[in-house]
């Protein structure tokens, strides 16, 4: 006969607490119904560049299929760096201090764990992507909301920055631009962040995961700030830029003595990243840019569209400046976003995600993405029209 | 410019008011733009993409490659201008290879096509022989996919 185990109080605590993605709840409910047009996902509507995937068949007929070095090819390794410095006009040593990762995600995983130590406090910009507070408290750290406003275009000021900071605050997470709002911080935005920053032993992690789709100007980081360097990782990778979000496949750049940190728990846990992606990668940072500006350039035009779609429908949406997503008001329905997504999933089967799971201060909004065709984007815009008629009549 | 060709070519029903929207200028500069395109001779029309097997299951179309004498003076344009007046025919473009037009022509049956083969290009004195490729299915046409949708793989994921 089996024991039972009472598994809840037998397991790491951390882990047992640890809520599911709010997301996911939602995601079922979508994909139980049938016929549903879906503005939810997150991730490109674009096929891996052909030259991409031709590299990747090639190496694996030549059957290159072993490991590659811990930190990743050393190629991969070259072109990133190239690629940071022409970006973000940052030099890294492709030897120590570039790591190739299983996606954004392992490398935004890596450096939580090699900074946080238990009682830290976490500063976590919100609405955010979900999985920085989880890690940080299985970490044993205390995530700190920081909760950006809409009437700042979802960007974190200075101000907010100093007032959380207290004598146990470890880490910055910067996750910009923004999944789910779109936001973006410049030059001139992330200055005085940097500012309060400077005198202090803060760390920062930079999640630029969407660096490539930033619309009207370009890119900026805070590594490019004085004194910036040399307490920031910054993560990248090639799941949104180069539309290979199933390639697994990102990397973190940060100063030697944080990245031999990092190389442990990567050694240890991931011994080295998928090396068919890699080699993938080499061909995607060496010869795919243009691809890279055709599809930024499709994704600015459905952004425009969208905006404009919903400001028109009543539902106020300040212009996002990056990733594919817009975050509309949706309070003017006098619903909670949890009730709005419902309600609109089940009559008019149209999917979008509750703001709230990205944060406390995402309850009002809802989270459009816009990788999807015009003509997916103009029913589904049509549809949410409707729905808003049926609000109205019904409270009347 | 380049952005506003791209969207008309996918889609020339967009109104003027979206494609402002969306390249980010005026209705005003939407609507001279589009008549400096039109005056220019860049495009040429408007048109929808249209199945034909689907609108008429008897419908046929044929691609008819044929061998042509140039002629003294005009070499190609001649011939290839006579073809482009008949109204069964819905392209003509010379070509590099081994024949030098190509013609498209869309007929009700097989017998009308074959017809207008024999009696009209056959028939023109220039033209010394005729290859005729009968359609028998398409699967994309002006850039959509006419067959079947694309499905979306893409999953909800927790992200």
């Amino acid at each position: 006969m089996s024991v039972s185990m009472d598994y809840d109080k037998l397991m790491n605590k951390n882990a047992v607490e640890m809520k599911p993605s709010g997301i996911r709840k939602f995601f079922d409910i979508a994909n139980q119904l049938e016929g549903v047009i879906s503005l939810g996902v997150g991730e490109p509507d674009f096929k891996t560049p052909w030259r991409v995937r031709k590299a990747a068949i090639e190496t694996l007929e030549k059957g290159r299929t072993c490991y590659t070095a811990n930190s990743g090819l050393i190629e991969l390794r070259r072109e990133i760096a190239g690629y940071v410095k022409n970006s973000v006009h940052t030099e890294y040593d492709p030897e120590h201090e570039i790591l190739v990762t299983v996606g954004g995600s392992e490398a935004i995983d890596l450096a939580i764990r090699a900074l946080v130590t238990p009682g830290d406090e976490v500063l976590v910009v919100e609405p955010c992507f979900v999985c920085y507070s989880p890690i940080v408290s299985i970490m044993g750290g205390i995530p700190v909301p920081l909760e950006t406003k809409v009437e700042n275009e979802f960007r974190l000021t200075a101000e907010e920055l100093k007032a959380a900071i207290t004598p146990k605050t470890k880490l910055l997470i910067l996750p910009f631009p923004n999944n789910p709002t779109g936001a973006v911080m410049r030059r001139e935005d992330l200055e005085p962040i940097a500012e309060v920053l400077r005198d202090t032993n803060i760390f920062v992690i930079t999640d630029e995961i969407y660096s490539e789709l930033t619309y009207s100007g370009s890119h900026f980081s805070i590594v490019e700030l004085e004194g910036m360097k040399e307490r920031t990782v910054l993560i990248n990778g090639f799941s949104k830029s180069f539309a290979m979000t199933g390639w697994r496949l990102g990397f973190a750049c940060a100063p030697e003595g944080i990245m031999k940190h990092m190389l442990k728990l990567h050694q240890y846990c991931i011994m080295s990243s998928p090396t068919t992606s890699q080699y993938a990668a080499v061909t995607a940072l060496s010869e795919c840019m243009e691809d890279v500006a055709k599809m930024r350039n499709e994704y600015d035009m459905r952004r425009r569209f969208v905006v404009d779609g919903f400001n028109k429908l009543g539902l106020t949406c300040f212009e996002p400046q990056g990733a594919f997503y817009v975050f509309p008001c949706i309070r003017s329905t006098g619903l909670s976003s949890d009730e709005f997504c419902e309600r609109l999933v089940y009559s008019k089967k149209v999917a979008v995600v509750p703001g709230n799971n990205f944060g406390a201060c995402g309850e009002g909004f809802v989270r459009v993405s816009y990788a999807y065709s015009l003509s997916h984007l103009k029913e589904a815009l049509k549809r949410i029209g409707e729905f808003l008629e049926d609000i109205k009549a019904d409270s009347k | 410019m380049d952005n506003l060709l791209k969207l008309l070519r996918q889609n020339s029903r967009l109104t003027n008011a979206e494609l402002a929207v969306m390249l980010g200028i005026s209705e005003a500069e939407v609507a001279g733009q589009i008549a400096e395109l039109e005056a220019q001779g860049i495009i040429k029309g408007y048109t929808a993409i249209i199945d034909d097997s689907a609108a008429d299951p008897n419908s046929v179309t044929a691609f008819i490659e044929l061998k042509v004498t140039p002629q003294s003076r005009s070499g190609f344009d001649e011939i290839a201008q006579q073809i482009a007046g008949y109204e069964e025919v819905e392209s003509v473009m010379l070509m590099s290879g081994s024949y030098d037009v190509l013609v498209t022509v869309t007929g009700s049956n097989i017998r009308e096509v074959s017809h207008f083969v024999a009696e009209r290009l056959a028939a023109i004195d220039a033209v010394t022989a005729t290859a005729t490729h009968f359609r028998l299915r398409a699967y994309k046409q002006n850039g959509v996919k006419i067959c079947a949708e694309d499905k979306d793989e893409r999953g909800m994921v927790c992200l």
